[in-house]
């Protein structure tokens, strides 16, 4: 972006935002902002706390297990609707549903089933996660062209083989659907631990909050993003470096 | 054979009786559905060592045929028989050129290139050698690191082709190599074929929607009719193999069978 004739950074806009968010605080006009340099200053003692310490690793672990969950059981699912009609038809609408669905109302359920602690996050972050990876694999193994599993099977290739082919004609869908899945995943872990509330970042907000702590709160909040940023732009690279077929099959 | 109604171009003489039949298609039909007929008793041998098209227009089952020879289509009644045996399946004595190629996008063109071998279980060094021997012979020496979407579309049928070459199958099944290439590509491409007949001792079995490719290129055509799908003639355009590639497209003999393909074709062309 250039103004003025001047050359602007991308990232120079942010700046007009934490200068707003200083006056605000600084005049006190609402009482949720407080001046974001004191909001700085309590991210050094968040991130320092041991209480943060152990929110962070139950969030890490219950954000893993969720998502290694949705990878295991999504794929092999996708790849199911994606070869058999009838699987299909039997599960498309179900995953459709669950895609769109408010998946949030269910955690009091996941409660109730899995009790209040780390599982019930975990299969948050699962429910969160699986349906996109489902679909988008599916779109993959759908779209292989006929012609490629042809030619192998021309070749006299084995299922195996031709399992391998498939896998990586679709490997581009497969990518996209893992990255939207890590990112609904982050949303999950949050949501799960907010509404179980005794664990892990969840915890934290509800002690931030209670003891009317905003800094905190808002240090923590900015903590949360860059962390789901940082995680979205580490899969978009990974993807990238697959990307460049992708364009190129018809 | 339907000998009484195939005679040789222009001159009302029977075609010649196959000799040698590396390919014999018996009493093939093939239906989609219960209704559809796409092929209706298909009786055809291919002599070895020529090349002989399949020419018709759309919707002829052409390719549904090539696919049969190939085993990747099974016939509804009838039999394949390739050196005198019955197949129903793929062999490695057969190999196929696809239309859109059929290229890995993920693999280099060494990796597409030696793909059929690797399938085949060649050891990882002798199949690159193979691969990389083959890859010159279609003109594509020092582009074996390379990725299909780096290569034009006629570099990306060389890949095709040279893939084939390098299982060393009798038979090359070609299914309309050269439709998806530039007019000038393709020529070039035709030219390439005749060679590459002349050096390798192999069988092509070619699919064309082109007529003019087809007189140029085969020493027998297949002409076939759509709905159903049948063989209404058989020609040996006889064309001289003396004639260069810019002659042949002004000589007489071939102009008069490219005209006498066209008249039988037409009255399925809407």
């Amino acid at each position: 972006m250039t103004l003025y004739g001047y050359h602007v950074p991308k990232m120079a806009s942010l700046i007009v935002w934490v200068i707003l968010w200083e006056i605000v605080g600084r005049f006190g006009l609402l009482m949720l902002f407080p001046p974001f340099t004191e909001v700085i200053a309590a991210m050094g003692e968040v991130v320092t706390s041991r209480s943060f310490a152990e929110a962070i690793r139950i969030t890490v672990i219950s954000y893993l297990l969720g998502l290694a969950l949705a990878l295991v059981l999504g794929i092999p699912l996708g790849f199911l609707m994606g070869l058999s009609r009838a699987a299909d038809k039997l599960l498309n609408m179900w995953v459709n549903t669950f895609l769109s669905a408010p998946l949030s109302a269910l955690v009091p359920v996941f409660m109730i089933l899995f009790g209040l602690g780390t599982p019930t996050v975990v299969v948050t972050v699962f429910m969160f996660a699986v349906w996109i990876i489902v679909l988008d694999t599916r779109a993959g193994v759908r779209h292989v062209a006929p012609s490629l599993l042809e030619m192998s099977r021309s070749f006299g290739a084995s299922w195996p083989e031709l399992f391998k082919i498939i896998f990586l004609a679709a490997l581009p869908e497969i990518l996209a659907g893992i990255r939207l899945g890590m990112i609904r995943g982050v949303k999950g872990v949050v949501i799960g631990q907010l509404l179980v509330s005794i664990i892990g970042v969840g915890a934290l907000f509800s002690l931030y909050q209670q003891n009317f702590q905003m800094a905190h709160f808002w240090a923590l909040v900015l903590l949360l993003f860059a962390c789901a940023l940082s995680l979205a732009e580490l899969v978009a690279r990974l993807e990238k470096r697959i990307q460049y077929y992708a364009g190129e099959r018809n | 054979m339907q000998l009484s109604m195939t005679t040789a171009a222009g001159s009302g003489v029977p075609i010649a009786p196959v000799r040698e039949p590396i390919v014999e298609v018996r009493n093939v039909s093939k239906l989609y559905g219960n209704t559809v007929v796409a092929l209706q008793d298909i009786d055809l041998s291919f002599e070895k060592g020529h090349l002989t098209s399949l020419l018709g227009p759309s919707g002829c089952g052409k390719t549904t045929l090539l696919k049969i020879v190939a085993g990747l289509l099974q016939p509804s009644s009838g039999e394949i028989r390739v050196k005198g045996k019955p197949v129903n399946g793929p062999g490695a004595e057969r190999a196929f050129v696809f239309q859109d190629f059929a290229l890995m996008p993920w693999a280099s063109v060494l990796e597409n290139a030696a793909y059929g071998l690797k399938v085949q279980g060649v050891a990882k060094s002798e199949r690159e050698d193979r691969a990389r021997h083959y890859i010159g012979e279609v003109g594509l020496h020092g582009f074996e690191k390379k990725y299909p979407h780096e290569l034009s579309g006629g570099m990306r049928q060389r890949v095709g082709l040279a893939r084939a070459l390098a299982v060393d199958a009798d038979i090359l099944l070609m299914d309309e190599p050269f439709s998806a290439v530039d007019e000038q590509t393709r020529r070039k491409f035709q030219e390439d074929l005749m060679h590459l007949r002349e050096v390798e001792n192999k069988t092509f079995l070619f699919v064309t929607h082109s007529i003019e490719e087809a007189v140029y290129v085969s020493d027998r055509i297949v002409l076939l009719s759509p709905r159903p799908g049948r063989v209404s003639e058989i020609i040996d355009p006889q064309i001289s193999r003396e004639i260069s590639p810019d002659d042949l497209r002004r000589d007489e003999n071939y102009l008069d069978t490219v005209e006498r393909i066209w008249t039988g074709i037409k009255k399925y062309v809407e």
